[in-house]
């Protein structure tokens, strides 16, 4: 039953939602306005001329071979991203999820990355794969292997990829532990008298009804793998060697705040803007009619 | 179908002992019923017959092989649960289906399997739907089809239709029993209502903590409960139980509440004089009548035909009668107890105590 509140005062209601209205519209509409805006425009790096170009800006940004990489890097990033810290949290929510000892402090352990800043996150990956501070980075080096992320880029990229899947497994982990947690015991006990073997019931039972959490997780994960990893990239990488770990939103922060060419970086954002805008429309899509089965 | 025997099963949970040593040989087709109070381990012991949990010490033999060991997939068993546990994501048919494609029967067997049981239990129409778009009755129809498409040779339930209202339990206990008896299947069906077990099962477990209190058919039950639980848990209302000692060399016994001596007439118990004893009269067997017990009438509750009171004695023991007819008020009843249908049980050890024994 939905109540209606009668306000007597007309004003009140508009008063009451202002704080939000007005932080949304300085901290987001605003800005957001600039940036369409500037997005049409050229400026000179001194800022002191300034020209309308139409859609220039976006037709040299597609047309530059090193954007379109960086859109590459982007997606490659956060599929393995969102691969690896949905799969590896899966599998340790299964395993989490038994009646294992001492396991109320293997969940607290789990959820501390969660917990910590990227750019620590970013200093405990360089402690560890640095060629000659880290210990991995040492050890392979040791065993012949040529190990360098600051010059070999596809080295840079499986590091920034590990440490930002990473920092996102503790997150999966609570979701998937609370949906296998929801998962009536009796069904899976059903299961296994109607004969189903373990790996038989994880596939046609638990996780068929995990798909509910699996979708959204997935939408979070690849939102915050697109938007939300500036952090540790720019930590760990700086976007190089060259601009193999750019992604879209490092390079339109380097256009931008470093080369200064406020039209393109504009521009990049614009389009950052509508591809969160298509998954969030994704998101709610899905998450409206989550519950599937 | 099949033979089940349980040897000897035990089951502690670290220092907690649920089950102490349950015997239990069941023959092909029968339905045993096993019945007690919340806790008394008659769950456990029924997912140690399915596999769910092990037996801290004994074995199960289905049909002659010691399952003890095994998976619940390998033992050939199908379970209802009480909250019927069908797969949420599954259609109607492919909950039936689901243990029949393990198996990897051919597509057309199990679709004649699956049909056939549907059409048994009325949801041949219902094939296509899930879980949620049914009603209570028609879930637990289901998990019947479920259990019936697997041919087991031993079909577990555990308190199957607890979760249905009043009405469709009676139905459904009716259409279980049909089912059963048509099938032949032999059968384990758990549940804490007396009435189901009485009603459902060839023959009673009578579960007491973590014992079996007597095992044998309704009514032997209800006529020669085993002890005063057993006597006090079958039968509604309950049994009533007076304390009393044996008098005259064993020949009768004398009710402390009121000195009302009680001779038996089947013979006596053995015994010195004095020896404590607990007398149990049905309430059902009272009968009004002078020169037996003094009730003070407290409640009345008429049930049409025949009305249960609830009253006490002088001294305040209760008694509960059900007696024919709806005239009854609150005030003084008398009521006698007919010598035949005493039951003598030890006052110390609660068990029962026939004559000459």
């Amino acid at each position: 039953m939905r109540r209606k509140v009668i306000f007597g005062n007309k004003l009140l209601p508009y008063l009451l939602l202002a704080p939000q209205l007005i932080v949304t519209a300085i901290f987001f509409f605003w800005p957001a306005a600039e940036a369409i805006r500037y997005s049409f425009l050229r400026q000179d790096a001194f800022g002191i001329s300034v020209m309308f170009v139409g859609l220039e800006n976006f037709q040299d940004l597609f047309a530059d071979e090193r954007y379109l990489q960086v859109v590459w890097n982007t997606i490659w990033f956060s599929f393995w991203v969102t691969v690896l810290s949905m799969g590896v949290a899966l599998l340790l929510a299964v395993l989490a999820d038994r009646h294992i000892r001492g396991r109320n402090t293997y969940r607290t352990l789990l959820i501390w990355p969660y917990a910590i800043a990227p750019a620590i996150a970013a200093v405990l990956y360089i402690f560890l794969f640095h060629p000659s501070l880290g210990l991995l980075g040492r050890a392979l080096n040791g065993f012949g292997v040529p190990w360098d992320y600051r010059l070999n880029g596809d080295q840079a990229m499986l590091v920034v990829i590990l440490a930002a899947a990473w920092k996102q497994v503790s997150y999966n982990f609570l979701f998937f532990l609370a949906g296998l947690q929801s998962i009536p015991k009796s069904v899976l006990e059903a299961a296994a008298i109607d004969g189903a073997s373990p790996s038989r019931r994880f596939w046609t039972v638990i996780f068929p009804l995990l798909s509910p959490t699996t979708f959204f997780l997935l939408v979070i994960n690849i939102t915050s793998a697109v938007f939300d990893t500036f952090g540790i990239i720019d930590a760990l990488t700086g976007g190089g060697p060259g601009n193999a770990t750019q992604t879209m939103i490092y390079r339109a922060y380097v256009d931008g705040r470093v080369n200064l060419d406020l039209g393109s970086s504009a521009a990049q954002s614009v389009v950052l803007m509508i591809a969160v805008m298509a998954l969030t429309l994704v998101q709610f899509r899905f998450i409206e009619r989550r519950v599937h089965y | 179908m099949a033979t089940l025997n349980i040897q000897g099963v035990t089951k502690a949970f670290g220092p907690t002992h649920v089950l102490h040593g349950i015997d239990l040989d069941v023959a092909d087709g029968e339905m045993i019923v096993i019945v007690g109070a919340s806790g008394c381990g008659k769950s456990t012991l029924l997912r140690i017959v399915a596999g769910l949990e092990t037996a801290s010490t004994g074995n199960v033999v289905i049909a002659g092989r010691n399952v003890t060991a095994l998976e619940p997939a390998e033992r050939d068993v199908a379970m209802v649960f009480q909250n019927y546990a069908l797969y949420p994501h599954m259609s109607v048919f492919d909950n039936m289906a689901y243990g029949l494609k393990i198996r990897g029967l051919p597509r057309d067997d199990i679709a004649a399997r699956v049909q056939e049981a549907a059409n048994l239990l009325g949801i041949g129409a219902l094939l296509e739907r899930r879980p949620r778009q049914l009603s209570g009755g028609q879930r637990q129809r289901v998990a019947m089809g479920r259990a019936i498409v697997r041919e087991p040779k031993l079909f577990l339930f555990d308190e199957p239709l607890s979760n249905l209202d009043a009405k469709l339990r009676v139905q459904m206990r009716a259409e279980i029993r049909r089912l059963q008896k048509r099938l032949g299947v032999t059968s384990l069906f758990v549940t804490h209502d007396q009435v189901e077990a009485m009603t459902l099962g060839d023959r009673l477990v009578v579960m007491h903590a973590g014992h079996a209190a007597q095992i044998a058919t309704p009514m032997e039950i209800w006529a020669r409960p085993a002890d005063t639980y057993v006597a006090s848990f079958i039968g509604s209302p309950a049994m009533n139980l007076f304390p009393a000692t044996l008098e005259e060399g064993g020949h009768a016994a004398r009710l402390d509440s009121n000195g009302l001596v009680l001779p038996f007439h089947d013979g006596p118990r053995p015994g010195p004089a004095g020896r404590k004893l607990t007398i149990g009269v049905r309430p059902e067997h009272l009968t009004p009548g002078q020169g037996g017990l003094e009730l003070q009438v407290d409640l009345v509750e008429p049930l049409g035909g025949e009305s249960v009171i609830h009253a006490r004695l002088a001294d305040g023991t209760e008694v509960t009668a059900k007696l024919p007819g709806s005239s009854y008020s609150d005030g003084a009843l008398n009521v006698i107890i007919p010598l035949h249908t005493l039951h003598v049980f030890d006052g110390e050890t609660g068990k029962r105590l026939e004559a000459g024994g």
